[in-house]
């Protein structure tokens, strides 16, 4: 029997390509074709009052320009709001190209396309276009006043209001009837995803054909290509949609289509010829998309031992220029602050406001920073108030293992109840407590302040809902070389999956990881998929690939036990290194590509081998369907519940307020494992960028509406001399609600490393951390204002 | 104008070059090597990294008329026909890659590292690498790859 793969720490299939450059990337394909650039609102809220193109038109190389009034039929209205909610009141989705109005910096105004993109660029900066300026809303504060509107027709801001409760009772009378009550107000400041390689869109449309073919740096090619047939007005056959090789996505490239993966292949279709389009890094700060801004206010009520009898949360969420994602990121804030604690009476309601800066849509963790950051900052606040280890205020209140599932009352971003099928979160925070060094650690302190070092300790634990519905497919299909295809409608960037998908075909197949090709995000693979996101793919992919393929040992085992004749029946029968062999008698056996061959009941032989499947040849099994291969999907009935804990250990500089993470753990537990290097990458990654949320990232808009930081030299990412050694340790609770166990991996280091850091860098200052992320300066303002506030007490 | 260099030890030849066109420009779109990848052009995080005569420079940011005579090397010509150097089999041993697009630069800095210092210590390889923006790993498994590619290089491993 083969080892199994799953759970195997394998190297990675598609390495060797990617390192020797010859991945392929939306920039990488069609060369020669036509480049695209646009002209941008300069400013943040404006009337477009003329755009001249006179002096762009003798520029050599340019091919056409475009602007809202040449844009036909479904093309000339708003982009779709993806994801509709009965609380979402007031949608306001943008143009293609801007209509009369900017509502951002950034928004696009003109499409100009010419022989490259550097002529693009020239004809680009040529056109004028006039602006009347209107008062332009800025941050959350300005948008909550209502004083100045972003959208007319949008009273006070306002997308949406929410409010969801547990039904475990009023939590304001909670609250007022606790023993102990407190109320913190937070803030979170917008960051981005920010990946390396931007969004990009190729288009191809073949007049013969009458088929249009679209590359997009996407994580979803199935829902581009509906969008895209819509928006387009063909039919969902005639558009073909790939994703080449993908530098990262990380929740900005879920969002679709975006104007350029309409405008791109609407002018490849009205010039007859191939057009390009690819993001050039300014552009991706100031025209895809943001997210983390939040504002909160919690109050809570809790008794002696620290238990939480009521939560009352109010947040506010600056939802950008529009709300084309919905409101997704909210609710997910709202649902999953909870982490695995019982509340006791919870309340949460949450105002999503329009302001005129980029859109907001999920970035890895889609929310759950923010929860996690309230909850926790709330535990802290309460041990501060009880005079109890913050741990031990954290493990009152925990879900235990015995209360699984565990309903948390409330409805989650898939529509469906928040129910927790599975964890054990006391081993969980033992773990952390070991790997952190929870215990030894006011000895550390001391061992530090004696060199007259300033040093901390933070912990915070979450609870992710990953998995999600509607579904995810697959087609596995054994060629007659014995190679096993894999093709699937999500898309990859990143994760693994050609590795980690071809793990789980191999298991079912009884073939080697080798033998297997995985193929992702190509709609003329696979057509129907919802896309990778939300820690989703390797859940719900995952699960279609063993069902597709065991459908496909099934058919494989008929056909052989057809073949081998003399009794044996397709039960007796097994995969195992790439033959279909008797359980009783290994010796009894057929390659499984000879069953590739026989699948297929042949007129005509081609060569030796397809001899044995024409009709005057030995039996072939009667009744199946030709070809060894089967589709076969997953759908979820509800989200299954990864969690973790983190702890970090900082260090604060007493002059400078220098802030250095010393030692940082990860607990984590995603259910059973497909592949552990690969789920152990996602969990640095995603720390790495927690890092970068809590101590350097954040999106800077001046009043006037201009992101005043967009650049890599100014929005600072993490380098190899900010990420510290990460430590992690994994524990394992299977989900029983899919067949392989599988919880998702994707978003978890990111989201509470935020709400660990400020507990720390709280722990070494004795100073309260509301606002994250913090800075030195930012240290050193708060040490400041708390000198000032001793001074006023003695004075 | 027409620019000729050598690059990965083979003679290439670009016309109608513009002057302000990149390096990286030529590269990618001439000269039909695409490995090097456009991540900020503007000499910010290090996608684009290849040698020029043996130094490693943002390809973005080196007009293309800069190279003319010179030699070039990308992360196409790290490799040894069929062999991987160890900077790129360390990079698939330790799981360094993720979604791949700041890798060939990466490549590129690590190898140039290792060449010049055989036995760098951690700080060293992190500061040599401070150039280089990752958006995946979290740097950890990429400093596992290159301390265990120095170490080959140094024959003690
Ligand atoms: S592309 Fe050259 S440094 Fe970023
Ligand atoms: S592997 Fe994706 S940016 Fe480094």
């Amino acid at each position: 029997m083969n080892d199994k793969l799953v759970g195997q720490p394998l190297v990675r299939k598609e390495d060797p390509r990617l390192l020797r450059g010859d991945g392929r990337y939306l920039d990488d394909l069609g060369r020669g074709a036509l480049a695209a650039a646009f002209v941008r609102s300069p400013v943040a809220h404006a009337r477009i009052t003329g755009i001249d193109v006179d002096e762009a038109l003798d520029v050599e190389g340019l091919v056409a320009i475009y602007t809202h009034e040449d844009l036909p039929g479904r093309i000339a209205e708003p982009l779709p709001l993806l994801i509709p909610h009965p609380d979402l009141t007031h949608p306001r989705t943008p143009y293609c190209l801007a209509n009369g109005e900017v509502n951002h910096v950034g928004e696009a105004v003109v499409m100009v396309v010419a022989t490259d993109r550097y002529l693009a660029e020239d004809v680009a900066e040529r056109i004028r276009v006039t602006y009347e300026d209107l008062p332009p809303v800025v941050g959350i504060d300005q948008a909550r006043a209502g004083e100045r509107l972003v959208h007319e027709d949008a009273p006070g801001n306002v997308a949406a209001r929410s409010v969801q409760t547990n039904g475990k009772g009023e939590a304001h009378e909670a609250i007022a009837s606790a023993p102990h009550r407190l109320a913190l107000d937070l803030h979170i400041e917008r960051s981005a995803s920010m990946p390396m390689e931007g969004k990009g869109v190729l288009a191809h449309w073949d007049a013969d054909d009458r088929t249009l073919r679209v590359h997009s740096s996407t994580q979803t090619s199935t829902s581009v290509r509906l969008a895209v047939a819509a928006k387009l007005e063909l039919p969902p056959d005639r558009v073909e949609v790939i994703t080449p090789d993908v530098g990262g996505g990380f929740g900005v490239k879920i969002v679709h289509p975006w104007p350029e993966e309409i405008l791109v292949p609407w002018a490849a279709m009205t010039l007859g010829r191939d057009v390009k389009w690819v993001e050039d890094r300014r552009e991706h700060f100031t025209s895809s998309a943001h997210e983390r801004a939040q504002q909160q206010h919690v109050e809570v009520g809790f008794d002696e031992a620290g238990r939480l009898l009521g939560l009352s949360v109010e947040i506010w969420h600056d939802n950008g220029a529009y709300v084309p994602y919905g409101i997704i990121v909210p609710i997910v804030t709202s649902t999953q602050l909870l982490g695995p604690y019982k509340v006791g009476a919870y309340r949460v309601e949450f105002t999503s406001l329009y302001t005129n800066t980029v859109i907001v849509t999920p970035y890895r963790g889609a929310g759950r920073p923010q929860g996690v950051f309230a909850m926790e900052r709330t535990m802290d606040a309460i041990a501060e108030y009880l005079g109890m280890d913050r741990l031990a205020v954290r493990e009152a209140n925990l879900i235990q293992p015995e209360e699984m599932p565990y309903d948390q009352g409330l409805v989650f971003q898939d529509g469906r109840p928040l129910i927790y099928d599975s964890g054990d979160y006391p081993t969980m925070l033992r773990m952390i407590r070991d790997l952190v060094g929870w215990d030894g650690f006011e000895a550390e302190r001391a061992a530090a302040a004696a060199e007259g070092r300033r040093i901390g300790i933070g912990i915070g634990a979450y609870v992710e809902g990953t998995g999600m519905g509607p579904y995810e497919g697959a087609h596995v299909k054994v060629e007659t070389t014995g190679e096993v295809v894999v093709s699937t409608g999500l898309t990859t960037q990143g994760q693994g999956h050609y590795t980690s998908l071809a793990q789980i075909a191999a298991d079912v197949l009884g073939v080697g990881v080798g033998d297997v090709t995985v193929i992702t995000g190509d709609t003329r693979r696979f057509k129907y998929a919802v896309g990778t996101f939300a820690s989703r793919a390797i859940v719900t992919s995952g699960n279609a690939v063993a069902i597709a393929a065991a459908k496909v040992a099934e058919k494989a085992k008929r056909i052989a036990a057809a073949a081998l004749g003399d009794g044996v029946a397709p039960e007796d029968l097994e995969l195992v290194d790439g033959r279909v062999r008797r359980r009783a008698d290994p010796a009894t056996a057929i390659d499984l590509r000879t069953v590739a061959v026989l699948s297929n009941p042949l007129r005509y032989a081609f060569d030796e081998e397809t001899k044995a499947a024409t009709q005057f040849a030995a039996a072939t099994a009667t009744g199946e369907e030709p070809g060894l291969e089967a589709t076969g999907y997953y759908m979820p009935e509800r989200s299954t519940y990864a969690a973790g804990a983190h702890g970090v250990v900082v260090e604060t500089d007493p002059e400078t307020a220098d802030i250095r993470i010393l030692r940082y753990c990860v607990v984590h537990d995603c259910g059973v494992v497909v592949n552990p290097r690969i789920v152990e990458g996602q969990v640095h990654g995603g720390v790495a960028q927690g890092i970068g949320g809590a101590l350097y990232e954040r999106i800077v808009y001046d009043d006037a509406g201009q992101l005043v930081n967009a650049s890599y030299m100014d929005f600072l990412i993490p380098f190899a001399t900010e990420v510290p050694h990460i430590q992690t340790a994994h524990m394992v609770t299977a989900s029983g609600l899919n067949p392989l166990g599988l919880k998702g991996a994707g978003e978890a280091g990111v989201i509470p490393t935020s709400a660990v850091v400020a507990s720390a860098i709280e722990d070494a200052e004795g100073l309260a951390v509301r606002r994250m992320p913090i800075s030195p300066s930012e240290l050193y303002e708060l040490r400041k204002a708390r000198q000032a506030r001793k001074e006023q007490v003695s004075a | 104008m027409r620019v000729t260099f050598t690059v990965n030890g083979r003679s290439a030849e670009a016309d109608d070059v513009w002057e302000g066109e990149s390096l990286l420009y030529v590269l990618r779109e001439r000269v039909g090597l695409p490995g090097s990848k456009n991540a900020c052009e503007q000499g910010e995080c290090g996608s684009c990294t290849v040698y020029l005569d043996d130094v490693p420079v943002c390809s973005c940011l080196v007009a293309a008329g800069q190279v003319q005579d010179r030699q070039v090397r990308t992360v196409e010509g790290l490799a040894d026909g069929d062999r991987l150097d160890p900077v790129q089999a360390c990079f698939i041993k330790a799981g360094a890659v993720q979604c791949g697009f700041c890798t060939p630069g990466l490549l590129v800095q690590a190898h140039d590292l290792i060449e010049r210092n055989p036995e760098p210590s951690d700080p060293e390889i992190r500061e040599a690498l401070a150039g280089n923006l990752c958006r995946c790993t979290g740097y950890e498994k990429i400093l596992d790859a290159v301390r265990e590619a120095a170490a080959i290089k140094a024959g003690i491993a």
